[in-house]
Order: C-alpha cells, then structure tokens, then sequence
C-alpha cells in the first residue's frame, strides 16, 4: 500500500466571528466589550486520497469546502486535528510542499492582466525555477491540451473570461504539481467550455498521475471526472465512497419510463405518474417495488419499450444535503 | 542565481505593467513634483521676507534642498503600506502565499522597475527647476561620490520599514489611520516639509534617533556639502543599524501576520 498522496483525521476549523447589534449604542459598547461567537466551519472530518485519484468534493455553500481547501493548500492553519499532503504539513507552507501543489479557483487571478499570459508562466518559470527544457515541453503539451495558441500574445484584460480561465490553469500547472485542487474550476463558463476544461483535467490527471480534489456546483464536472466523491454539509463529513453507491443510498424512487401504443387511465395503479403523453409514461416509483411494478407492467400491459433509471445526479445531491447534517456518518463501499 | 532569475523575471513583468500605465505615471509624478515645490516657494518668500536668509539658508540654498530633496524622496518612494490593505482584503495575498517564494522579492522589483521608469523624469523635472529657481550648489566629488550609496541605503532602510508597518493589515482593516500617522511624522522628521537644522534642537536629537531622517534627509544633507566625513560616517552607521532593526522587525511581524492571516482568512 502506497502512502496517500493526503491524510486528514479529525479536520477542524472554527472561526471566532465578533458580532454587534445594529445601531450607535451597540457600537460604543462593542468598543468596551465585544461578543463573539465561534463558528465551526468544518468539523472533525477524516478522510484520504491515493495518489493519482480524482475525488469529488461535494456540499451546498457554505458547508465548509472552501475552507478545507484551503487548508489543504496551506493557506488556513487547522484549529484541530491533524492533516497532511505529500507528507508536508501544508500551515508550514515549505517550499518543497508549495512546489508540488497547486489550488485553482473559478474567481482567482494569478495572471498579470496588463500583460499577455505568456509573460506571467515566464514569471512562473522563475518562481518555480523550472529547467527551461521541462517548462518548454509542459508549456506546449498545456498550449496542445487547452488550445492556448492564439491567446498567449494577447494583454490577460482582453480575453474573455474562458480564455482567461483556461489561462489561468495552465499557469497554475506549469510546475506540474502532483496534488491539484480545484475550487469551482468551471465557474461562470458556458457549457462548451466547461465541457472542454472537464476533459482537460481527466486528460491531466491520466497523463500526469496527479491527485485531483474538486469542488464544483455542476454535477456534471463531478460526473465526468470522479468515480469517488466526498459530501459535507455543515462542516461534517456526510458521505465518503463510489458515486455510485452515493446514488443507491440517497434515492428512495426509482423512474420507470414504459412506452406503450396508448396511455392507459389505470397507470397510477403502478406508481406515482409523473406524465404521460403519445404512450410514453413516465413513473416514479419506490426502489424497492421497482422489480414488482416493472414485471406487473410487463404482464399486465402492451409494453413496447421499458427502462429503469436513477433520478438525475443533481436530485440525488439535494436529497443528500435536505438530511440533517448530524445524522449518522453514512459509508460507501470506495 | 535563481534569485536572480527570479528578479530578472519579475523585472521584465513590472516594467511591462507600469509601461502600460504611462498616464497614471505621469499623474503621479505630478503630485511628487509639486509637494517640495510649494514648500520651496514658502521657504523662499520667508527667505527674501527675512532679508535673504533664514536659519543660515540663502534662497538659493532653499532651492538646491528641495530640488535634491524631490529626487532623493523619489528614489526612495515606496507605495506598499497603501497597497497592502487591498492585498489582503482583497484575498489577492493568499495567490502569493501559495507560491514558493517571499512576496518581498515581487515589492522590491516592482519598486526598483518602477523607478527605472519615472527617474529620467524627475531627473528632468530637476533641471527645469534648477532653471527657475537658480539653486546654489556646489558639488564636491567626495560628497557626489558617497550620495549614491546614502541613497541606495536609505531606499532600503524606508522600504523595509514601510513593508513591515504595512503588515499592520493582517491585524486591522484600517491601516489608513497608521499610515496618516506615519507619513506625518515622516514629513516633519525626515526634513521633508523643511531643513531639520530650521527645527528646535530637540527635535533634531529626536529625528536623529529615529529612522525618518536616515531615509531622506541624510542623502539630502550630504550632497548639499552640509556634512563633515565624520558625520557623513555617523550617519552611514545610523543606516545599517535602522536597516538591520528593521530587518528583525520584518521578520517578525510578517511572521506573526501569516499567522493570523492563516487563523482567520486564508
């Protein structure tokens, strides 16, 4: 067993947040005392990541993502627990650790936008003092993978904010680092480039062996690129395993598409009918009756056509976030 | 070497931004002009009102202070405790704490490239001045000679001083109070509002014992032939104590604002 590329036990992070009344009187009183509050943003999660495993960071706003990231990245010190990337604690923030990381995020500049992007990975090369054969061969398999040919040249303040995402990523990985997060990467952008960044990193990590984490709000981006996903909500860890197996534990119904010549008026006898129109019937039914209702349907009706499938992603998601974050830590099988 | 790369670089960026700025430059300029020429227009019509002279400062001496005042001031400009508050509300901070280097590096080459720029224009600003207001100046070449060090010295004293008061932002969003605070006891202090030999003598022993003076006046005092070898040696001494101070203070503070920066933001 390789050591993983990140350990975490019992991860947590509180905030001490001041906070006043509105109005003069509060303002003056909180010059003599203030009151505080502490704010548990992420709250004794455990998990780890293989080198080489793209993972899928889930939750609704607020639930503690971001922060976790970030101290995974070095930037925030945990108020407990113990964490580790690469074998580095990141808080200290060694260069040797910083060298082979990198955190990407949707709204982040790390680009100089007066000047072509070309002039700020040449930046890079110094800072990360790459040896100019190894930074020329990233560069052109970064320019060949995200298509950056024509917009290097160009001023970063006259891309549009695609070109400038897709930018932005290649100066954030010209150090080629092996432990890449990835905060809301896709945030913003259209579907065509989000599609197209989605392949990217699938491309980048099968071709560099990178341990990938990502939070994103598209299901989409967490379809495409993780087998395993990781769900916290309220700073505690809801869900750790196969996306799969996600979906199996979170849905309660099951929908059962049937094409028949007619819509028949006893459908609802088979399940909840979520519409019915030309003899396509759509139906929700209880996961554990679909067996049954699929075999009466099949027997009882001139059935054309039948399929089975989970509810979209994004259902499953909020069904998962709907729980209360206290009930009890639920495993997969990843 | 690398460190050198990694000037080089960030040399090429800085000088490729500011270029992109000439406008803004030139406005800025303008206001570092101007500042020292109204204190010489004051001093002046106080020299001709007191029949000449004042304080043993001829108008033509005047001239010659503020006109090397203005240069000096500009050599050694830095603009970081303005900058930083945004730095750090703005999160733009945290990009530089995730690279392997000191954010130092990238202030001290913006600045340095920065001057690269503006410089032939002071320069020329100064020899219109001198045209106008006829200074009195008599060069010697020790003097001439030992100003460019006194120069690069007190560039290095003010700019690590003012980067580490500007790590004041980690603790407080209102930096703007310490900075106000700063650059008044900068402008009475480091002789730029008026020769600190015009002041009450205790207020030169205090402008001695503080900083402010190493940073500006002392370059200043030295080119105009104000300072015998002797005190010229004193005052070089003052500058390595201020810069070495200074560097502990720096390390210092820059160590314990990552830290609450890294408690509380990130």
């Amino acid at each position: 067993m390789t050591d993983p590329a990140i350990h975490t036990q019992g991860l947590t992070k509180v905030y001490t947040v001041s906070e006043r009344e509105a109005g003069m009187r509060a303002a003056v009183q909180s010059l003599v005392h203030r009151r505080t509050e502490e704010v548990r943003a992420v709250d004794g999660i455990s998990f780890e990541l293989a080198p080489g495993e793209v993972v899928g960071f889930l939750g609704p706003n607020g639930a503690g993502k971001t922060t976790t990231l970030k101290m995974l990245s070095g930037l925030l010190h945990p108020s407990a627990g113990s964490l580790t990337v690469l074998g580095h604690v990141p808080w200290k923030r060694e260069k040797d650790f910083l060298r082979r990381i990198t955190l990407v995020m949707g709204q982040r500049n790390q680009l100089v936008w007066d000047i072509p992007a070309a002039d700020s990975f040449e930046l890079n090369r110094a800072i990360y003092r790459l040896p100019a054969g190894d930074y020329k061969q990233t560069l052109r398999e970064l320019t060949e993978l995200l298509d950056l040919g024509p917009l290097l040249k160009k001023p970063v303040r006259n891309l549009s904010l695609g070109e400038r995402m897709k930018c932005e990523i290649a100066a954030s990985l010209l150090h080629r680092p092996q432990v890449v997060f990835l905060d809301e990467p896709t945030i913003g952008l259209d579907v065509t480039m989000q599609r197209r960044i989605r392949a990217f990193f699938a491309e980048y990590n099968q071709r560099f062996g990178a341990t990938v984490l990502l939070t994103s709000h598209y299901m989409n981006d967490v379809e495409a690129l993780c087998r395993r996903v990781i769900v916290i909500h309220e700073g505690r860890l809801l869900f750790d395993g196969d996306l799969a197996s996600l979906v199996q534990r979170f849905t309660s119904h099951k929908t059962v598409v049937v094409q028949l010549e007619t819509c028949p008026d006893n459908l609802s006898a088979y399940g909840e009918v979520v519409s019915c129109e030309d003899g396509l019937a759509t139906l929700r039914v209880p996961k554990g009756e679909t067996p049954r209702v699929t075999a009466r349907l099949l027997a009882d009706l001139p059935v054309i056509d039948l399929t089975v499938e989970d509810p979209p992603i994004e259902e499953v998601i909020e069904r998962v976030f709907a729980q209360k974050a206290s009930s009890p830590e639920t495993k997969g099988d990843g | 070497m690398a460190l050198a790369q990694l000037y080089q670089a960030q040399f090429r960026t800085s000088l490729a931004t500011m270029i992109q700025y000439r406008a803004s430059l030139v406005i800025w300029l303008l206001g570092q002009v101007l500042e020292p020429v109204i204190y010489l227009i004051v001093w002046s019509n106080v020299s001709v009102a007191g029949g000449g002279s004042v304080g043993g400062y001829t108008t033509g001496d005047f001239a010659a202070y503020f006109i090397v005042l203005m240069v000096v001031n500009h050599l050694t400009y830095t603009w970081i405790m303005w900058e930083y508050e945004y730095r750090v509300r703005a999160g733009t901070l945290s990009a530089a704490l995730l690279r392997p280097v000191h954010p130092i590096h990238a202030d001290v080459a913006d600045n340095l490239s920065s001057k690269v720029v503006s410089t032939p224009g002071i320069l020329l600003t100064a020899l219109v001045l001198s045209l106008v207001f006829q200074p009195t100046l008599h060069l010697v070449p020790w003097t001439a000679v030992a100003f460019i060090p006194a120069v690069a010295l007190a560039f290095v004293l003010r700019f690590l001083v003012e980067w580490s008061l500007a790590q004041a932002a980690f603790w407080t969003t209102r930096v703007t109070s310490l900075n106000q605070l700063f650059f008044v006891a900068m402008l009475f202090l480091s002789g730029q509002m008026a020769p600190l030999t015009l002041f009450p003598p205790a207020i030169q022993t205090v402008a001695a014992l503080l900083p402010f003076r190493w940073m500006i006046s002392f370059p200043v005092e030295l080119l105009l032939g104000n300072l015998t070898p002797q005190q010229t040696i004193t005052g070089f001494a003052a500058q390595a104590v201020w810069i070495v101070l200074s560097l502990v203070l720096l390390r210092i503070v820059w160590r314990a604002g990552v830290r609450v920066y890294s408690a509380v933001s990130g």
